[in-house]
């Protein structure tokens, strides 16, 4: 039986279910508001990660997600074995998300028009890209491609999954392959780059969206500080690899805080898609 | 004929007399990133200069300026005409510093991708000589949009409508190699290495130290023999003697028959099969199962008003456990693990 304690704990001490500390301003956030403000801090703006679940229940249009291909799961085909072995690691985070592997692949709609989304999921592994992942993408361009809507991939992932070695490397040219069949139907893509989105699959679908749309403040770049610090003595400047460097740099078209992001994408699929066809479900713009 | 100038195909040979190597497979394998990375090997120019019968070298991306790391133009090999696209090392530190190891930067990458849409413009086939640690990784070359120059690449490689012939004669790193490398065929010296990440790097994310790098070697099966039977490489040239060092102009005599072999096969192929070839040979890879779940349904955690009603008159107990839906990694809002480069 829990003991009540004359006074008030200290913040640390609530159970962490209930309570989350913004590690942008510090703050102590009630997870119910929390979730609610799309999980994006009330008073400073910084946004969480998130699943690829909770991504898509945001984005689309209520209840129209329907995934694909949820039985993908990786094997090892190099036999990797660091302190633990690759298949173990896999397991664990199977485990601990309840997903099998980094990514959601389905049509879903926007302001009822239909399209393909793929979301990562950085909580799997880093979001990490290796055949499961590069499979997802790779399915929503050809799954685009086959129903000609347009194609939508949330990226938030540390890069390519080095435990499956070269094989995940080569995630990066099929995907890009499908992206580049998809360009030559005239089918939009958008690319929605989170927090994070960096290596492998930065510099490949993520950088190549017909739109480039960035969320606040969200890690993007190619090179890790870790990969960078080890092979480069360079000091690197506040602010940097950050959403707002790239805008500045010109590598994304706009940066869009999460509660206006699914506004944003039915305005940019309104000009660049075919028109959409009349069947379409709720039409109306949900506001997050 | 072709096994003889190949020196192996997707088997080995066990004829092949294996190279003085450590016996530890740790140690051999490091061998090999050593031999890849020795200094002495010849790098890019100097086996266009033994390959080709005539070289010009072209500079610059028009956009920016001109990559010393990464070096291209226009060649005959035994008379065939062919665009030429390399990473370049130097020879000694001071041409190292000035070609940046062999670590391209965005202006490189760009460079490559003109000199593909060279190639498709005129109808010449494209040969490449993979050979970088990885694209470098410093504060400029985000700033100009390493990211986006690499994707791109493989985007343009991907789409030209003329034979690509892949070597990769030293390093292969990563993505900066991969921005060169994905073609109809990819054909490896024999102590070439490729990885998704270096193996310092990957160590580096593994163990926290770089010492490991050998272990992270072993565990990335980056030699050309493991790739081929990954099926990435497609063919093993053998390297003379010791390594690709000790007699240079062998090693670009023994790629110049598979050059001209390959090329000539590809050209032989119409150009819609050759296109639709490179797609399968990259769509295919992957290793995954299908374990067919049904399809679940879609999330259901941002219900309308009524299921926040029936959240919040669910039993008191609930509210102390906090909201059982909730994935409770989320909350914690890790610096990123990098998983690559």
């Amino acid at each position: 039986m829990p003991i009540t304690l004359p006074f008030r704990p200290r913040r640390e001490s609530y159970p962490p279910d209930m309570w989350t500390q913004c590690p942008g301003c510090s703050e102590m956030l009630f997870n119910k508001h929390l979730d609610k403000a799309l999980r994006v801090c009330p008073s400073c703006g910084h946004h969480f990660r998130i699943s690829a679940p909770t991504r898509l229940a945001q984005l689309v249009d209520p209840g129209s997600f329907r995934e694909r291909d949820a039985g993908l799961v990786s094997r090892d085909p190099l036999g990797f074995v660091d302190g633990k072995p690759y298949p173990d690691r896999i397991t664990g985070a199977q485990t601990a998300t309840g997903r099998k592997d980094a990514a959601m692949w389905g049509f879903a709609r926007f302001g009822g028009r239909r399209v393909a989304i793929c979301a990562l999921d950085f909580t799997f592994m880093g979001g990490s890209m290796g055949s499961v992942v590069g499979e997802k993408v790779t399915r929503a361009a050809e799954g685009a491609l086959a129903e000609g809507v347009p194609l939508v991939v949330v990226s938030a992932s540390g890069g390519a999954r080095m435990q499956e070695g070269t094989l995940a490397l080569m995630q990066l040219v099929k995907t890009v392959a499908a992206l580049g069949a998809l360009r030559e139907a005239g089918l939009p893509y958008i690319s929605v780059l989170a927090d994070p989105t960096t290596g492998g699959v930065f510099a490949s679908f993520a950088a190549l969206g017909d739109v480039n749309v960035a969320e606040p403040n969200a890690l993007i770049g190619f090179a890790g500080a870790r990969v960078s610090a080890g092979t480069i003595a360079e000091e690197l400047p506040p602010g940097f690899q950050r959403a707002e460097f790239l805008l500045e740099h010109g590598f994304v078209d706009r940066i869009v805080p999460r509660s206006e992001l699914r506004d944003e994408l039915v305005g940019l699929l309104d000009v660049l898609a075919p028109p959409a066809p009349a069947d379409g479900g709720a039409g109306s713009v949900r506001r997050g | 004929m072709v096994d003889r100038l190949l020196g192996r195909s997707r088997d080995r040979e066990a004829a092949t007399p294996a190279p003085a190597l450590p016996a530890a497979p740790r140690d051999a394998m490091w061998a090999r990133v050593l031999l890849a990375r020795n200094p002495r090997r010849p790098h890019t120019l100097e086996l266009v200069a033994g390959i080709a019968d005539r070289f010009t070298e072209l500079h610059g991306d028009r956009l920016f300026g001109d990559d010393g790391a990464i070096v291209g133009g226009l060649a005959r090999i035994d008379g065939r005409r062919v665009v030429v696209v390399g990473h370049q090392k130097g020879a000694d530190t001071d041409e190292n510093i000035r070609r940046n190891f062999g670590m391209g930067k965005p202006e490189g990458f760009r460079k490559a991708i003109r000199l593909f849409e060279l190639a498709d413009r005129f109808g010449i086939p494209v040969v490449t000589f993979v050979d970088t640690p990885g694209a470098y990784p410093g504060a400029e070359a985000e700033e100009r949009g390493i990211a986006d120059a690499i994707a791109n690449a493989i985007l343009v490689m991907c789409r030209i409508r003329v034979p690509v012939v892949v070597l990769i004669t030293g390093e292969g790193g990563s993505g900066g190699a991969l921005a060169i490398a994905a073609g109809d065929v990819v054909v490896a010296l024999e102590n070439a290495v490729y990885s998704v990440i270096s193996p310092e790097g990957c160590a580096a994310i593994l163990w926290r130290t770089s010492d490991r790098a050998p272990d992270a070697a072993l565990a990335m099966r980056m030699s050309a023999a493991d790739q081929l039977e990954l099926g990435v490489v497609d063919f093993v040239v053998d390297e003379p003697g010791q390594g690709a060092h000790v007699d240079p102009a062998e090693t670009a005599r023994r790629l110049r028959a598979v050059i001209v072999e390959q090329l000539d096969r590809l050209a032989a192929l119409p150009v819609d099969e050759l296109l639709a070839a490179r797609h399968r040979r990259y769509r295919d890879f992957g290793a995954f199962d299908d374990l067919g779940e049904p399809e679940v349904a879609e999330p259901a955690e941002r219900g309308g008003l009524a299921d926040r009603l029936r959240r919040a008159l669910e039993p008191v107990g609930k509210t102390l456990g906090g909201l059982g839906a909730r994935d409770g990694r989320e909350g914690r809002d890790e610096p990123p693990a990098r998983e690559e480069v």
